[in-house]
Protein backbone atom coordinates (compact mmCIF):
# COMPACT_ATOMS: atom_id res chain seq x y z
CA UNK A 1 0.00 0.00 0.00
CA UNK A 2 1.38 3.35 -0.88
CA UNK A 3 2.08 6.39 1.57
CA UNK A 4 1.20 9.75 0.27
CA UNK A 5 3.58 11.25 -1.63
CA UNK A 6 3.43 14.85 -0.78
CA UNK A 7 6.71 15.12 -2.40
CA UNK A 8 5.60 14.69 -6.12
CA UNK A 9 3.34 18.03 -5.79
CA UNK A 10 6.36 19.92 -5.31
CA UNK A 11 7.92 18.41 -8.31
CA UNK A 12 9.08 21.30 -10.94
CA UNK A 13 7.58 19.93 -13.95
CA UNK A 14 4.58 19.25 -11.69
CA UNK A 15 3.93 22.64 -9.72
CA UNK A 16 3.67 25.56 -11.49
CA UNK A 17 1.01 27.29 -13.28
CA UNK A 18 -2.44 25.88 -13.22
CA UNK A 19 -3.30 24.40 -16.81
CA UNK A 20 -7.00 24.26 -15.70
CA UNK A 21 -8.65 21.46 -14.51
CA UNK A 22 -9.38 17.56 -15.12
CA UNK A 23 -11.93 15.57 -13.42
CA UNK A 24 -10.58 12.21 -12.09
CA UNK A 25 -13.33 9.30 -11.68
CA UNK A 26 -11.83 6.40 -9.98
CA UNK A 27 -13.44 3.11 -9.28
CA UNK A 28 -13.29 2.56 -5.52
CA UNK A 29 -13.36 -1.47 -4.49
CA UNK A 30 -13.66 -3.23 -1.17
CA UNK A 31 -12.00 0.19 0.04
CA UNK A 32 -9.81 -0.35 3.49
CA UNK A 33 -11.75 2.60 5.43
CA UNK A 34 -9.62 4.73 7.22
CA UNK A 35 -7.28 3.69 10.35
CA UNK A 36 -9.60 2.94 13.36
CA UNK A 37 -8.19 2.45 16.92
CA UNK A 38 -5.03 0.59 16.12
CA UNK A 39 -5.08 0.85 12.88
CA UNK A 40 -5.72 -3.06 12.15
CA UNK A 41 -9.43 -2.40 11.79
CA UNK A 42 -10.60 -2.45 8.36
CA UNK A 43 -14.13 -2.12 7.13
CA UNK A 44 -14.59 -3.09 3.03
CA UNK A 45 -17.00 -1.30 0.98
CA UNK A 46 -20.50 -3.13 -0.43
CA UNK A 47 -19.49 -2.95 -3.64
CA UNK A 48 -17.90 -1.03 -6.29
CA UNK A 49 -18.47 2.65 -6.75
CA UNK A 50 -17.23 5.95 -8.89
CA UNK A 51 -15.56 8.94 -6.75
CA UNK A 52 -15.59 12.06 -8.55
CA UNK A 53 -12.48 14.56 -7.87
CA UNK A 54 -11.44 17.45 -9.73
CA UNK A 55 -7.56 17.89 -9.78
CA UNK A 56 -5.73 21.02 -10.90
CA UNK A 57 -3.67 20.39 -13.87
CA UNK A 58 -0.48 21.86 -13.15
CA UNK A 59 1.79 20.81 -16.30
CA UNK A 60 1.39 19.78 -19.60
CA UNK A 61 3.68 16.79 -18.22
CA UNK A 62 1.42 15.77 -15.08
CA UNK A 63 0.36 12.51 -15.42
CA UNK A 64 -2.51 9.99 -14.06
CA UNK A 65 -0.37 8.79 -11.39
CA UNK A 66 0.90 12.77 -9.89
CA UNK A 67 -3.47 13.25 -10.20
CA UNK A 68 -4.04 10.43 -7.74
CA UNK A 69 -0.92 11.42 -5.55
CA UNK A 70 -3.02 15.00 -5.15
CA UNK A 71 -6.23 13.45 -4.49
CA UNK A 72 -4.26 11.32 -1.73
CA UNK A 73 -2.52 14.04 -0.21
CA UNK A 74 -5.31 16.95 -0.78
CA UNK A 75 -8.80 15.38 -1.22
CA UNK A 76 -9.18 12.16 -0.21
CA UNK A 77 -5.78 10.17 2.00
CA UNK A 78 -8.21 7.15 1.98
CA UNK A 79 -7.42 6.52 -1.73
CA UNK A 80 -5.53 3.22 -2.51
CA UNK A 81 -2.86 3.74 -4.98
CA UNK A 82 0.09 1.42 -5.23
CA UNK A 83 3.41 3.06 -6.53
CA UNK A 84 7.23 3.17 -6.58
CA UNK A 85 9.25 4.66 -8.98
CA UNK A 86 7.54 7.45 -11.22
CA UNK A 87 9.20 6.16 -14.30
CA UNK A 88 7.75 2.91 -15.74
CA UNK A 89 10.80 0.85 -13.62
CA UNK A 90 9.04 -0.82 -10.88
CA UNK A 91 5.37 -1.89 -12.56
CA UNK A 92 3.49 -1.22 -9.63
CA UNK A 93 1.34 1.45 -10.51
CA UNK A 94 -0.59 -0.52 -13.64
CA UNK A 95 -4.38 0.80 -13.94
CA UNK A 96 -7.28 0.89 -16.27
CA UNK A 97 -7.30 4.10 -17.43
CA UNK A 98 -10.38 5.29 -19.93
CA UNK A 99 -10.26 1.73 -21.35
CA UNK A 100 -6.53 1.14 -21.77
CA UNK A 101 -4.72 -0.83 -19.57
CA UNK A 102 -1.74 1.57 -18.56
CA UNK A 103 1.52 2.81 -15.99
CA UNK A 104 -0.06 5.70 -14.02
CA UNK A 105 3.11 7.01 -14.03
CA UNK A 106 3.71 7.37 -17.79
CA UNK A 107 0.37 8.16 -19.11
CA UNK A 108 0.36 12.02 -19.52
CA UNK A 109 -3.63 13.53 -18.77
CA UNK A 110 -2.35 15.53 -21.90
CA UNK A 111 -2.31 12.29 -23.80
CA UNK A 112 -6.19 11.47 -22.51
CA UNK A 113 -9.10 12.44 -24.40
CA UNK A 114 -11.36 15.30 -23.01
CA UNK A 115 -13.57 15.41 -20.58
CA UNK A 116 -13.61 12.79 -17.56
CA UNK A 117 -10.50 10.53 -17.02
CA UNK A 118 -11.50 7.04 -16.01
CA UNK A 119 -9.52 5.24 -13.48
CA UNK A 120 -9.83 1.51 -12.34
CA UNK A 121 -8.13 -0.92 -11.23
CA UNK A 122 -6.74 -3.75 -13.11
CA UNK A 123 -8.67 -6.23 -14.62
CA UNK A 124 -8.66 -10.03 -14.32
CA UNK A 125 -7.16 -9.99 -10.73
CA UNK A 126 -8.35 -9.51 -7.49
CA UNK A 127 -8.63 -6.14 -6.31
CA UNK A 128 -6.92 -5.82 -3.07
CA UNK A 129 -8.24 -1.89 -2.55
CA UNK A 130 -9.65 0.73 -4.81
CA UNK A 131 -6.44 0.82 -7.49
CA UNK A 132 -4.41 -2.11 -5.75
CA UNK A 133 -4.42 -5.42 -7.15
CA UNK A 134 -3.04 -8.53 -5.85
CA UNK A 135 -0.25 -9.96 -8.22
CA UNK A 136 0.41 -13.08 -5.82
CA UNK A 137 -0.83 -14.92 -8.59
CA UNK A 138 1.38 -13.47 -11.03
CA UNK A 139 4.36 -14.35 -8.63
CA UNK A 140 3.46 -17.55 -8.42
CA UNK A 141 3.11 -18.48 -11.89
CA UNK A 142 7.18 -17.15 -12.46
CA UNK A 143 8.02 -19.24 -9.75
CA UNK A 144 5.92 -22.14 -11.07
CA UNK A 145 8.25 -22.06 -13.93
CA UNK A 146 11.57 -21.41 -12.32
CA UNK A 147 11.68 -17.91 -13.88
CA UNK A 148 14.79 -16.61 -11.87
CA UNK A 149 14.45 -12.84 -10.91
CA UNK A 150 17.86 -11.79 -12.03
CA UNK A 151 20.10 -13.50 -14.59
CA UNK A 152 23.80 -13.26 -14.85
CA UNK A 153 23.47 -11.93 -18.01
CA UNK A 154 21.87 -8.93 -17.31
CA UNK A 155 24.44 -8.05 -14.83
CA UNK A 156 27.06 -7.40 -18.14
CA UNK A 157 26.56 -4.86 -20.03
CA UNK A 158 28.61 -6.67 -22.74
CA UNK A 159 26.57 -9.76 -22.36
CA UNK A 160 25.85 -11.53 -25.88
CA UNK A 161 23.21 -14.12 -26.64
CA UNK A 162 23.09 -17.53 -25.83
CA UNK A 163 23.76 -19.67 -28.89
CA UNK A 164 20.19 -20.51 -30.08
CA UNK A 165 19.07 -17.27 -29.02
CA UNK A 166 18.59 -14.68 -32.19
CA UNK A 167 18.69 -11.67 -29.95
CA UNK A 168 18.28 -10.52 -26.58
CA UNK A 169 14.73 -9.24 -26.48
CA UNK A 170 14.35 -11.34 -23.45
CA UNK A 171 11.46 -11.44 -20.84
CA UNK A 172 13.49 -10.11 -18.27
CA UNK A 173 12.44 -6.83 -19.52
CA UNK A 174 9.07 -7.76 -18.13
CA UNK A 175 8.60 -5.51 -14.99
CA UNK A 176 6.18 -7.85 -13.61
CA UNK A 177 3.05 -4.93 -13.49
CA UNK A 178 0.12 -7.34 -14.67
CA UNK A 179 -1.08 -5.32 -17.75
CA UNK A 180 -0.72 -7.73 -19.97
CA UNK A 181 -3.16 -9.84 -17.76
CA UNK A 182 -5.57 -6.99 -17.71
CA UNK A 183 -5.26 -6.86 -21.44
CA UNK A 184 -6.04 -10.51 -22.08
CA UNK A 185 -9.56 -10.91 -23.38
CA UNK A 186 -9.23 -14.76 -22.86
CA UNK A 187 -8.56 -13.73 -19.07
CA UNK A 188 -12.05 -12.18 -19.13
CA UNK A 189 -13.54 -15.73 -18.46
CA UNK A 190 -11.29 -18.18 -17.95
CA UNK A 191 -9.95 -18.05 -13.92
CA UNK A 192 -7.21 -21.51 -14.82
CA UNK A 193 -5.33 -19.99 -18.02
CA UNK A 194 -1.89 -19.60 -16.75
CA UNK A 195 -1.68 -16.25 -18.48
CA UNK A 196 0.75 -14.38 -20.76
CA UNK A 197 3.14 -13.29 -18.44
CA UNK A 198 3.82 -16.82 -17.28
CA UNK A 199 3.87 -18.16 -20.45
CA UNK A 200 6.18 -15.59 -22.06
CA UNK A 201 8.50 -16.44 -18.87
CA UNK A 202 8.00 -20.16 -19.58
CA UNK A 203 9.27 -19.35 -23.14
CA UNK A 204 12.79 -17.64 -21.67
CA UNK A 205 13.58 -20.71 -19.49
CA UNK A 206 13.34 -22.89 -22.03
CA UNK A 207 15.15 -20.58 -24.60
CA UNK A 208 18.05 -20.08 -22.69
CA UNK A 209 17.70 -23.19 -19.56
CA UNK A 210 20.79 -22.14 -17.86
CA UNK A 211 20.31 -24.45 -14.89
CA UNK A 212 16.65 -24.99 -14.89
CA UNK A 213 14.95 -27.94 -16.80
CA UNK A 214 13.73 -26.93 -19.92
CA UNK A 215 11.52 -30.52 -20.10
CA UNK A 216 9.52 -29.78 -16.63
CA UNK A 217 8.70 -26.23 -18.27
CA UNK A 218 7.51 -27.64 -21.13
CA UNK A 219 5.18 -29.87 -19.51
CA UNK A 220 4.02 -26.87 -16.87
CA UNK A 221 2.46 -25.32 -20.17
CA UNK A 222 1.53 -28.13 -22.42
CA UNK A 223 -1.90 -27.75 -21.68
CA UNK A 224 -5.47 -26.77 -22.26
CA UNK A 225 -4.72 -23.96 -19.88
CA UNK A 226 -1.25 -23.16 -20.90
CA UNK A 227 0.50 -22.23 -24.25
CA UNK A 228 -2.52 -23.68 -26.72
CA UNK A 229 -5.04 -21.46 -24.57
CA UNK A 230 -3.92 -18.46 -26.03
CA UNK A 231 -6.51 -16.77 -28.58
CA UNK A 232 -3.45 -14.65 -30.28
CA UNK A 233 -5.21 -11.64 -29.42
CA UNK A 234 -1.80 -9.97 -29.33
CA UNK A 235 -3.58 -7.24 -26.48
CA UNK A 236 -1.12 -8.76 -24.04
CA UNK A 237 2.28 -7.42 -26.22
CA UNK A 238 0.32 -4.50 -26.71
CA UNK A 239 -0.30 -3.66 -23.40
CA UNK A 240 3.13 -4.33 -22.17
CA UNK A 241 5.37 -1.07 -21.21
CA UNK A 242 8.64 -2.51 -21.42
CA UNK A 243 8.18 -4.47 -25.01
CA UNK A 244 8.76 -7.90 -23.64
CA UNK A 245 6.40 -9.28 -25.65
CA UNK A 246 4.35 -11.97 -24.28
CA UNK A 247 2.17 -12.35 -27.57
CA UNK A 248 5.38 -13.50 -29.56
CA UNK A 249 6.57 -15.45 -26.74
CA UNK A 250 3.70 -17.57 -26.53
CA UNK A 251 3.66 -18.00 -30.00
CA UNK A 252 7.61 -19.15 -30.12
CA UNK A 253 6.46 -21.57 -27.13
CA UNK A 254 3.83 -22.81 -29.20
CA UNK A 255 6.41 -23.54 -31.99
CA UNK A 256 8.90 -25.63 -29.42
CA UNK A 257 6.33 -27.69 -27.87
CA UNK A 258 5.67 -28.76 -31.19
CA UNK A 259 8.80 -29.39 -32.25
CA UNK A 260 9.07 -31.23 -28.60
CA UNK A 261 6.83 -33.45 -28.91
CA UNK A 262 7.62 -34.23 -32.47
CA UNK A 263 11.42 -35.31 -31.21
CA UNK A 264 9.49 -37.32 -28.73
CA UNK A 265 7.33 -39.03 -31.22
CA UNK A 266 10.41 -40.01 -33.51
CA UNK A 267 12.49 -41.09 -30.77
CA UNK A 268 14.85 -37.58 -30.41
CA UNK A 269 15.42 -35.37 -27.67
CA UNK A 270 14.93 -32.22 -28.59
CA UNK A 271 17.21 -29.14 -26.89
CA UNK A 272 16.11 -25.69 -25.93
CA UNK A 273 17.71 -24.08 -28.64
CA UNK A 274 15.91 -26.32 -31.44
CA UNK A 275 12.62 -24.77 -30.63
CA UNK A 276 14.23 -20.91 -30.70
CA UNK A 277 13.86 -18.13 -33.28
CA UNK B 1 17.13 -21.11 -8.58
CA UNK B 2 13.62 -22.64 -8.36
CA UNK B 3 13.08 -25.88 -9.51
CA UNK B 4 10.26 -25.48 -12.15
CA UNK B 5 7.11 -27.56 -10.78
CA UNK B 6 6.78 -29.80 -13.82
CA UNK B 7 2.90 -30.94 -13.01
CA UNK B 8 0.16 -29.13 -15.89
CA UNK B 9 -1.12 -26.66 -14.84
CA UNK B 10 -5.14 -27.46 -13.65
CA UNK B 11 -5.89 -24.82 -11.21
CA UNK B 12 -6.06 -21.42 -10.80
CA UNK B 13 -3.38 -19.36 -9.60
CA UNK B 14 -4.05 -18.02 -6.52
CA UNK B 15 -3.87 -14.90 -4.53
CA UNK B 16 -4.87 -13.00 -1.80
CA UNK B 17 -7.17 -10.61 -2.59
CA UNK B 18 -9.93 -12.56 -3.12
CA UNK B 19 -11.69 -13.27 -6.30
CA UNK B 20 -10.06 -11.77 -9.84
CA UNK B 21 -12.24 -9.06 -11.57
CA UNK B 22 -12.73 -10.52 -14.54
CA UNK B 23 -15.50 -9.03 -17.34
CA UNK B 24 -16.95 -12.29 -18.54
CA UNK B 25 -18.03 -12.44 -22.16
CA UNK B 26 -18.74 -8.71 -21.96
CA UNK B 27 -15.00 -8.52 -21.37
CA UNK B 28 -14.12 -10.23 -24.84
CA UNK B 29 -16.82 -8.94 -26.83
CA UNK B 30 -16.08 -5.39 -25.84
CA UNK B 31 -14.19 -3.06 -29.25
CA UNK B 32 -13.19 -0.81 -27.16
CA UNK B 33 -9.96 -0.16 -26.63
CA UNK B 34 -8.86 -2.88 -28.70
CA UNK B 35 -6.10 -3.59 -31.11
CA UNK B 36 -6.61 -4.60 -34.27
CA UNK B 37 -4.99 -8.51 -32.89
CA UNK B 38 -8.03 -7.86 -30.51
CA UNK B 39 -10.72 -6.69 -32.77
CA UNK B 40 -9.25 -10.05 -34.91
CA UNK B 41 -9.92 -12.40 -32.30
CA UNK B 42 -13.15 -10.31 -31.52
CA UNK B 43 -14.24 -10.68 -34.88
CA UNK B 44 -13.25 -14.36 -35.07
CA UNK B 45 -15.50 -15.59 -32.39
CA UNK B 46 -18.64 -13.49 -33.45
CA UNK B 47 -18.51 -14.50 -37.46
CA UNK B 48 -18.20 -18.34 -35.84
CA UNK B 49 -20.93 -17.95 -33.63
CA UNK B 50 -22.85 -16.57 -36.58
CA UNK B 51 -21.81 -19.23 -38.69
CA UNK B 52 -23.23 -21.27 -36.43
CA UNK B 53 -26.26 -20.19 -35.80
CA UNK B 54 -26.87 -20.31 -39.17
CA UNK B 55 -25.97 -24.25 -39.12
CA UNK B 56 -29.25 -24.80 -37.48
CA UNK B 57 -30.90 -22.08 -39.88
CA UNK B 58 -29.93 -24.22 -43.05
CA UNK B 59 -31.17 -27.43 -41.34
CA UNK B 60 -34.62 -25.29 -41.23
CA UNK B 61 -34.88 -24.74 -44.43
CA UNK B 62 -33.91 -28.44 -45.56
CA UNK B 63 -36.77 -29.29 -43.43
CA UNK B 64 -38.72 -27.34 -45.70
CA UNK B 65 -38.47 -30.28 -47.98
CA UNK B 66 -40.65 -32.87 -46.01
CA UNK B 67 -43.15 -30.29 -45.76
CA UNK B 68 -43.73 -30.47 -49.98
CA UNK B 69 -43.80 -28.35 -52.84
CA UNK B 70 -45.82 -25.47 -52.02
CA UNK B 71 -44.02 -25.03 -48.48
CA UNK B 72 -40.44 -25.12 -50.75
CA UNK B 73 -41.63 -23.39 -53.56
CA UNK B 74 -42.91 -20.19 -50.59
CA UNK B 75 -39.17 -20.75 -49.46
CA UNK B 76 -37.70 -19.72 -52.54
CA UNK B 77 -39.54 -16.89 -52.77
CA UNK B 78 -38.48 -15.72 -49.55
CA UNK B 79 -35.19 -16.37 -50.05
CA UNK B 80 -35.08 -14.06 -52.79
CA UNK B 81 -36.45 -10.89 -51.36
CA UNK B 82 -33.65 -8.49 -51.33
CA UNK B 83 -33.49 -8.65 -47.09
CA UNK B 84 -32.48 -12.18 -47.04
CA UNK B 85 -30.23 -11.22 -50.24
CA UNK B 86 -28.28 -9.33 -47.80
CA UNK B 87 -28.15 -11.77 -45.48
CA UNK B 88 -27.01 -13.87 -48.08
CA UNK B 89 -23.76 -10.84 -48.47
CA UNK B 90 -23.50 -10.93 -44.94
CA UNK B 91 -23.51 -14.56 -44.34
CA UNK B 92 -20.73 -14.92 -47.03
CA UNK B 93 -18.53 -12.08 -45.73
CA UNK B 94 -18.21 -13.89 -42.35
CA UNK B 95 -17.56 -17.05 -43.35
CA UNK B 96 -14.31 -16.14 -45.54
CA UNK B 97 -13.88 -14.12 -42.53
CA UNK B 98 -13.88 -16.61 -40.42
CA UNK B 99 -12.38 -18.89 -42.71
CA UNK B 100 -9.30 -16.74 -43.81
CA UNK B 101 -8.53 -15.83 -40.17
CA UNK B 102 -8.18 -19.45 -39.71
CA UNK B 103 -5.81 -19.57 -42.00
CA UNK B 104 -4.01 -16.80 -40.00
CA UNK B 105 -4.08 -18.01 -36.49
CA UNK B 106 -2.79 -21.52 -38.01
CA UNK B 107 0.03 -19.47 -39.58
CA UNK B 108 0.87 -17.14 -36.48
CA UNK B 109 -0.67 -19.82 -33.82
CA UNK B 110 2.49 -22.52 -34.60
CA UNK B 111 5.25 -19.54 -34.25
CA UNK B 112 5.96 -19.48 -38.25
CA UNK B 113 5.13 -15.62 -38.45
CA UNK B 114 4.27 -13.89 -35.56
CA UNK B 115 5.74 -11.03 -36.39
CA UNK B 116 3.75 -10.51 -39.36
CA UNK B 117 -0.11 -11.63 -37.33
CA UNK B 118 -1.30 -7.60 -38.24
CA UNK B 119 -0.27 -7.25 -42.03
CA UNK B 120 -1.82 -10.87 -42.42
CA UNK B 121 -4.93 -9.91 -40.93
CA UNK B 122 -5.27 -6.95 -42.86
CA UNK B 123 -4.54 -8.60 -46.39
CA UNK B 124 -6.86 -11.33 -45.22
CA UNK B 125 -9.47 -9.08 -44.56
CA UNK B 126 -9.28 -6.76 -47.51
CA UNK B 127 -9.47 -10.38 -49.33
CA UNK B 128 -12.46 -11.03 -47.84
CA UNK B 129 -14.06 -8.10 -48.24
CA UNK B 130 -13.14 -7.83 -52.12
CA UNK B 131 -14.58 -11.72 -52.16
CA UNK B 132 -18.12 -10.76 -50.26
CA UNK B 133 -18.06 -7.60 -52.56
CA UNK B 134 -18.05 -9.33 -55.78
CA UNK B 135 -19.83 -12.03 -54.45
CA UNK B 136 -22.62 -9.31 -53.57
CA UNK B 137 -22.53 -7.94 -56.99
CA UNK B 138 -23.32 -11.26 -58.78
CA UNK B 139 -26.32 -12.25 -55.68
CA UNK B 140 -28.22 -8.78 -57.00
CA UNK B 141 -27.32 -9.32 -60.61
CA UNK B 142 -28.63 -12.28 -60.98
CA UNK B 143 -31.64 -12.03 -58.49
Amino acid sequence: MTTVHGGVLDRPDVAGAPHGERTIRVARTGRVAPADGDGTATTPAPGTHWDRFTVPVTSARMTVLDALMHIRARLDPTLDVRHSCFHASCGTCGMHVDGRDVLGCVTRLADLPDGEVDVEPLRNQAVVSDLVVDLEALYEGFDAIGMPLVRTSELVPASRPADGVPFLGRFEDCIECGLCVSACPVECTDGVYAGPAVLGAAWRVIEEPRDADPDAAFAFVDGDQGAWRCHLAFECSEACPSDALPAEHIMHLRRGLLRHRLAALFGHRGGASEGSA
Amino acid sequence: MTTPDSAPLSAPLSGRGGRPRRRGVGGWADPRGRHLGGLAFMLNRLSGLGVLVYLYLHLVILWQLARGPEAWDGFVALASSPVVLVFDVVLLAGLLLHGLNGVRIGLVGLGLVEHRQKALFVALALGAILVAGIAALRIFEVA
